[in-house]
């Protein structure tokens, strides 16, 4: 008898993931041998492997890569994903540094639990195992509990960590239910098998048991209505650094997992779906926008604006097809750049003790910074969707989808929310511009956060100009899973 | 009487419901994760059971995980109870309001 290897899988298809994993386990070892409290280092180490990861995943979506592990795919729609997460956590990591410092707690394990929470967001986004997600969404979700309690002696990020474990965990119940279910209808958790099975039999009660649970486990991750009540609190309480983090990347792996689990898998059951997506999308857009108009609390403002834009990406999925899920994998990409921004002003503004995350804490600030009330400027403009901001870009071919897929009143009422959600855009901007400063805001300015600021800045006014390259890119990923 | 696939689906279902109804009743943050736990153990035993009615090795695999995931995620989860119990020395689910307005 002889012996021999089982092959290798070709490696070079996932080196993105092998960077972010590496990186990640440097910047722990690296953490213990390096002196307390110096921890810029570490920080531009895991960005450093972020940007390399990214450059992999780009190169990966222009010339895709045949690969034979199962449950892994690695074509174009994983990889711009990828390119999100990796984008969304160098952005997070830049805005992090001197903020961290000024609260004390700059600890290198921080770097290491973000870079995982990303390695966890790229395995769910390359999933079509129903293990492979359920792991990856476990190592996002488990990673994201730590960084919601980071600053252990605030109470506030304590209740924070124990709302979005609790309830996190329990979503996750949810899922795996749904998990347990498909498997048990079909005998596979291949996401292809699945789809074979499920095409070739009649709709029975269990299999819609079967979607909703699935369906509620992804809806909790996306923030989306009735399966919201975490993300106010969680939003609130967690360091203003994961809360940035946080509205972004799960956010995007859990959609990234959504579309391909519902329309490969469940491809074939796409008229009941809808349905559900439909009534999600429009309590999501109503009551995230309505809710947004009380708040005082900048971060709540914008847990509820990010609810609302759950709400507009439904839409997106709704309409479906190239169309519709490529604008949501543009406004995806439009989405870090301003809610990451956003928060990066608030974190200017920070100063310790919770001052700085109120609304009134940006009146005047036009005053005392010119260049940081501007910024602020293009991101509530932008959040608002309001031209030549990125931001109008994404919700236009998000509704256009919708009304070219037949779907014109749910885009009219998109459009309507839209407008009502100016109004707390607004709010904010009028308060730097229109009112006199009350005690003079100390800014924390530092090299890092204004990088990251400026590129914010810079591509949401290039996307908004000139969104023909990255809804090309967004067309070419979503081509590979259609 | 024969004990079939469907007695064990009922008993895994039973305990998933009953976790997930301690979960909604239940304000001690400890006996909520608790519940938790119960409804990860009611799908593991649906899992082994689906993976034996299927002869497919699959289900196993997945209740190996679900396992480790829950040893994991109780690792952090009691981290959190502990530090949230240090600074507030209570854990009824409906103190924990420092939010609310």
């Amino acid at each position: 008898m002889t012996l021999s290897m089982p092959p290798i899988p070709n490696l070079h298809a996932i080196a993105p993931e092998i960077i972010v994993l590496l990186t990640s386990l440097l910047v722990l070892l690296i953490d213990l041998i390096q002196l307390r409290g110096k921890k810029g280092g570490l920080a531009f180490l895991g960005a450093a492997g972020l940007a390399l990861a990214g450059i992999f995943s780009y190169k990966l979506l222009q010339h895709p890569l045949a690969t034979d592990i199962p449950g892994f795919a690695v074509d174009a729609y994983a990889q711009f994903f990828k390119i999100i997460f990796c984008l969304a956590g160098l952005m997070v990591i830049g805005i992090s540094v001197r903020y961290l410092t000024l609260e004390g707690f700059s600890l290198g394990e921080y770097y290491s639990i973000i870079l995982l929470a990303i390695l966890g967001q790229m395995i769910m986004a390359s999933g079509t195992h129903l293990l492979v997600i359920y792991v990856g969404l476990e190592l996002m979700a488990i990673s994201l509990y730590i960084l919601a309690g980071f600053f252990k002696h605030h109470p506030k990020s304590n209740e924070a960590a124990v709302k979005y474990f609790l309830l996190g965990s329990f979503s996750s119940g949810i899922f795996l239910y749904g998990i347990m279910m498909a498997y048990g209808l079909t005998g596979s958790l291949d996401l292809s098998v699945i789809a074979g099975k499920v095409a070739g039999a009649e709709l029975t009660g269990l299999l819609l048991l079967a979607v909703i649970m699935m369906g509620a486990g992804f809806a909790f991750k996306i923030a989306a209505v009735p399966f919201h009540f975490w993300t106010p609190d969680v939003y609130e309480g967690s360091p203003t650094s994961v809360t940035a983090f946080m509205s972004v990347g799960p956010k995007a792996a859990a959609f990234a997992a959504l579309i391909r689990v519902f329309s490969s898998a469940f491809g074939t059951l796409r008229v009941e779906w809808t349905t559900l997506f439909i009534c999600l999308s429009i309590a999501t857009m109503v009551t995230g926008n309505l809710v947004a108009l009380r708040q005082t609390n900048i971060k709540r403002m914008l847990a509820y604006s990010s609810i609302a834009h759950a709400g507009y990406l439904m839409v997106g999925f709704v309409a479906g097809g190239e169309l519709g899920i490529s604008s949501m994998l543009l406004y995806l990409r439009i989405y870090a750049f301003m809610n990451i921004g956003a928060f990066g002003v608030v974190i200017l503004l920070n100063r310790v003790g919770g001052i700085g995350d109120r609304i009134d804490d940006f009146a005047g600030l036009s005053k005392v910074s010119r260049a940081s009330a501007f910024v602020m400027l293009v991101f509530m403009l932008s959040l608002a969707g309001i031209p030549p901001t990125a931001g109008f870009a994404g919700k236009f071919y998000i509704f256009m989808a919708a009304v070219k897929n037949g779907y014109v009143w749910l885009a009219v009422i998109g459009v309507l929310n839209s407008a009502v959600s100016a109004y707390y855009y607004l709010r904010v901007i009028m308060r730097m511009y229109m009112v006199e400063p009350g005690d003079e805001p100390v800014l924390n300015v530092s090299t890092a956060l204004s990088a990251i600021l400026l590129i914010a800045v810079v591509g949401i006014i290039a996307i908004g100009i000139f969104p023909g390259f990255c809804l090309d890119l967004a067309r070419t990923s979503v081509t590979s899973i259609l | 009487m024969t004990i079939t696939l469907e007695h064990y689906i009922l008993l895994g279902s039973l305990l998933f419901f009953v976790g997930m109804a301690g979960f909604l009743i239940r304000r001690n943050v400890f006996l909520m994760f608790m519940c938790i736990e119960l409804m990860m153990n009611g799908v593991n035993i649906c899992f082994v059971s689906f993976s034996h009615y299927y002869h497919n090795l699959s289900g196993q695999v997945f209740v190996l995980f679900v396992m480790t995931v829950a040893a994991a995620e109780a690792a952090v989860g009691l981290a959190i109870i502990l530090t949230l119990y240090r600074n507030r020395e209570t854990l009824n689910a409906d103190e924990f309001r420092l939010m609310k307005h």
